[in-house]
């Protein structure tokens, strides 16, 4: 089963280096990872798809928690979601086959952002599924190239998302955060 | 105030308590080495970069404070790397400042340029690269306050040689704000009302005391608790030193070559209370025949930890010494007499298999050593260990009544570890008696820190176990590869002459009788001693649960007296 987990992170050099490395040696494995900025300048955005059915998301949430840069993470796998994935498919089609290409791009909402004289490039966005129905068409016609975002999600209206690690980063069980700790410098020093 | 960077670097050391540092210096950090000189820091220079990360690490464990190590770039910072992976893995908090060549030539394989924070990414708590001189205090008091908090564990701070140079505004923050960083503290009053229920219904409860009760402070907490619910401890090796080893309720050493007593009453438990320890495989055994019958709950600072190993039944995440402050109270007090009855049945059959209740005969045994040394030092020495059969026997017969005197490579099990440890031992506590117990293997790694210790006029003896095996090894060999003794037969030098050409008075001893008067000729020798015990070599550490068994399926000690090895 698929787990689809949101991260908020700082948007700062070597953060996605942290995460990749995490996943790496916890032996996560990550079926797509996106990283994108947000409506604030300092944070950025993860979300990560995890195709690992052993590895439950507390485990995973809690891993990230660990790392310092991470602010916030929600498991948004069942929750009401908008997600979106953008595929461009270069196609090889030469001019008699053009027509039947823009007829399925046309079925699904995508669009010809590019035509050459043998090939076109197909854009589309939408559900993962979505995009696998129109890949699958192509490609008797045949797929020479293919690039994918991976999944964006974002939750509907203001649904939660679900924390299955209350306590960690300082969250309260219902999901609010605390202000931050404040810290002394006092280096106590042991009978 | 503006102030170059090398100087902001010792001035954030200075704010932050720092008064003794171990390094090795280098063209990438010479500037702050430099500026050292003006500083009140005392900088001790140790033989090899190892030397000064696990001197900072002994310091750490001995102190309570943060150990502070310090290397050039390139071969003296990855010579740090196995020094910060045994701080990550025990969760001892040390900051490693490690120089870097200039922020415009990283990235070109300038000279001594090594990726240091992607090397040590992974072994580290956190680690910062510092490009200009700006960042410096920022990441210093980060790096400290990381260091020390939550589950404590290794920082790494890279700073490159322009950052060291240049100038930059000075204000040290009183404030540390980390939005990404917030340890918990206390766990939700409705789990600890689960914890409470689960206690109230147990009949065998079992305390299972981690290296967290101390990072804590949670001693007096742990007994309090123990006495109130009449429940036993049992410790892991970091651990050692919860609770004194004297104390009734006192179980000893859990896990591969716990107490086979001990190992039995976990085995035999019907609720464990896990508090700050991780379920290392070395305590557990074979995972699905562990503590069959036992609810679990869980007390532990990280997360991560929480059904990582062991499915607990009641996970309690925060610091462990609130928690127990928090449960205290509402736990009722319980009576266990028939269950510490049966403990205590398990504990005499043990004791009458012990190496202990051996008549004296001609073979010099490690055990017989450590235990009269216990005797002579009144179990209150702070002891640090290598790694092998030597750690094992003084984890099992150097019984200690008070926390902070075992410092030893647990989650690790780094050779090497026990001189610089207990360097920096006698740095925290330079009034205390500092004694390494070092095997003949482990002590052949580090033993070129005993310049370092004459340099320093540390007062460190040194206890040598000589069994001219890599001991730990060679058991294995005898017991799962045939006794095919592969890699494992070490040669030594003459310690003692090794001694006399570091000015360090040394003495060889190969007789029990001999065992106590060596340790007073020590005792009494102002300054560095080593006593070099020549024992039997093909002694083997029991009890020994064998990779992959359950817990209380244990290889014992024949209970007739063979000679072991035959």
């Amino acid at each position: 089963m698929q787990h689809t987990v949101i991260a908020k992170v700082e948007n700062k050099p070597g953060v996605l280096n942290r995460v990749a490395s995490l996943f790496r040696r916890r032996n996560f494995n990550i079926e797509s990872l996106n990283v994108g900025r947000t409506e604030n300048p300092d944070i950025s955005r993860m979300t990560i798809v995890m195709e690992n059915p052993d590895v439950d998301a507390r485990k995973v949430e809690a891993n990230l928690y660990k790392l310092v840069n991470i602010l916030d993470v929600q498991d948004v796998t069942n929750q009401p979601t908008v997600t979106r994935d953008l595929a461009l498919i270069k196609v090889a089609a030469k001019p008699e086959k053009r027509a039947e290409v823009a007829n399925l791009a046309n079925i699904f909402r995508a669009k010809i952002v590019d035509v050459a004289p043998d090939s076109v490039i197909v854009e589309i966005t939408g559900t993962e599924e979505k995009i696998e129905g129109l890949v699958e068409l192509l490609r008797p016609i045949g797929i020479t190239e293919m690039v994918r975002t991976g999944q964006v999600a974002m939750l509907r209206g203001d649904a939660p998302g679900v924390r299955h690690t209350p306590g960690a980063n300082g969250h309260s069980p219902n999901g609010n955060k605390p202000h931050a700790n404040n810290s002394n410098h006092t280096n106590g020093k042991r009978q | 105030m503006k102030l170059s960077g090398a100087k902001i670097v010792n001035e954030c050391l200075v704010r932050e308590g720092v008064e003794v540092v171990f390094g090795y210096p280098g063209g990438a950090i010479m500037p702050v080495h430099d500026a050292m000189m003006d500083y009140p820091i005392h900088h001790v220079l140790t033989r090899h970069e190892q030397g000064a990360v696990f001197a900072a690490d002994g310091y750490a464990r001995a102190s309570g404070k943060v150990g502070v190590a310090i290397a050039t770039s390139g071969p003296g910072a990855t010579n740090l790397v196995t020094g910060i992976a045994t701080a990550m893995m025990d969760s001892v908090p040390i900051v490693c400042i490690t120089g870097q060549v200039a922020a415009h030539l990283l990235g070109g394989d300038a000279f001594q340029e090594t990726d240091v924070t992607g090397i040590t990414l992974p072994i580290t708590k956190f680690n910062y690269l510092v490009t200009s001189a700006d960042e410096l205090t920022q990441a210093i008091s980060e790096a400290f306050f990381i260091a020390r908090s939550g589950r404590p564990g290794p920082v790494l701070i890279d700073i490159c040689k322009n950052a060291q140079i240049e100038e930059a505004e000075f204000d040290y923050p009183d404030k540390i704000s980390l939005p990404g960083y917030k340890p918990p503290k206390h766990a939700p009053l409705k789990d600890l009302q689960n914890a409470a229920e689960l206690i109230a219904e147990a009949k065998r409860p079992v305390i299972l005391a981690g290296h967290g009760v101390q990072m804590s402070g949670a001693m007096d907490e742990l007994k309090l608790f123990a006495e109130k619910t009449q429940t036993p401890v049992a410790m892991t090796l970091l651990g050692l030193g919860s609770l004194p080893a004297s104390h009734p309720y006192g179980l000893g050493m859990m896990g591969m070559h716990g107490e086979a007593y001990c190992n039995q009453a976990i085995q035999n438990a019907d609720l464990l209370l896990a508090f700050g320890m991780r379920f290392d495989d070395r305590v557990t055994g074979h995972l699905r025949t562990y503590a069959p019958r036992a609810k679990k709950i869980h007390v532990e600072i990280d997360p991560t930890e929480i059904d990582k190993n062991v499915k607990v039944d009641v996970p309690l995440v925060g610091d462990l010494k609130t928690i127990l402050n928090d449960i205290i109270p509402i736990v009722e007090p319980s009576d266990h007499e028939e269950w510490l009855d049966q403990i205590k049945e398990w504990k005499e059959e043990t004791e009458a298999r012990d190496i202990l209740s051996w008549p004296d005969e001609e073979i010099l045994h490690s055990a017989h050593v450590i235990r009269d040394f216990w005797e002579k030092t009144a179990g209150d020495a702070i002891i640090t260990t290598g790694v092998g059969q030597h750690q094992m026997w003084a984890a099992q017969y150097y019984k200690l009544e008070q926390p902070y005197r075992l410092i030893t490579s647990g989650g690790a099990g780094t050779m090497g570890f026990g001189l610089p440890s207990a360097l920096g031992a006698w740095f925290a506590h330079p009034d205390r008696e500092i004694w390494t117990i070092e095997g003949d293997g482990s002590f052949q790694m580090t033993l070129n820190e005993l310049a370092t210790v004459v340099q320093e006029g540390a007062n460190i003896k040194i206890l040598l176990i000589n069994n001219s095996f890599l001991g730990m090894v060679r058991q294995w060999q005898e017991f799962f590869f045939d006794k095919r003794y592969a890699a494992t037969q070490i040669t030594g030098p003459d310690f003692v002459k090794v001694c006399e050409a570091y000015n360090i008075p040394a003495r060889r001893v190969t007789k029990r009788e001999d065992v106590m008067d060596a340790i007073t000729f020590a005792k009494e020798t102002p300054g560095p001693v080593l006593i070099e015990y020549q024992v039997e070599k093909e002694d083997a550490v029991f009890p020994m649960v064998p990779s992959g068994a359950a817990l209380d399926e244990m290889m014992r000690r024949p209970i007739t007296r063979t000679k072991v090895g035959e």
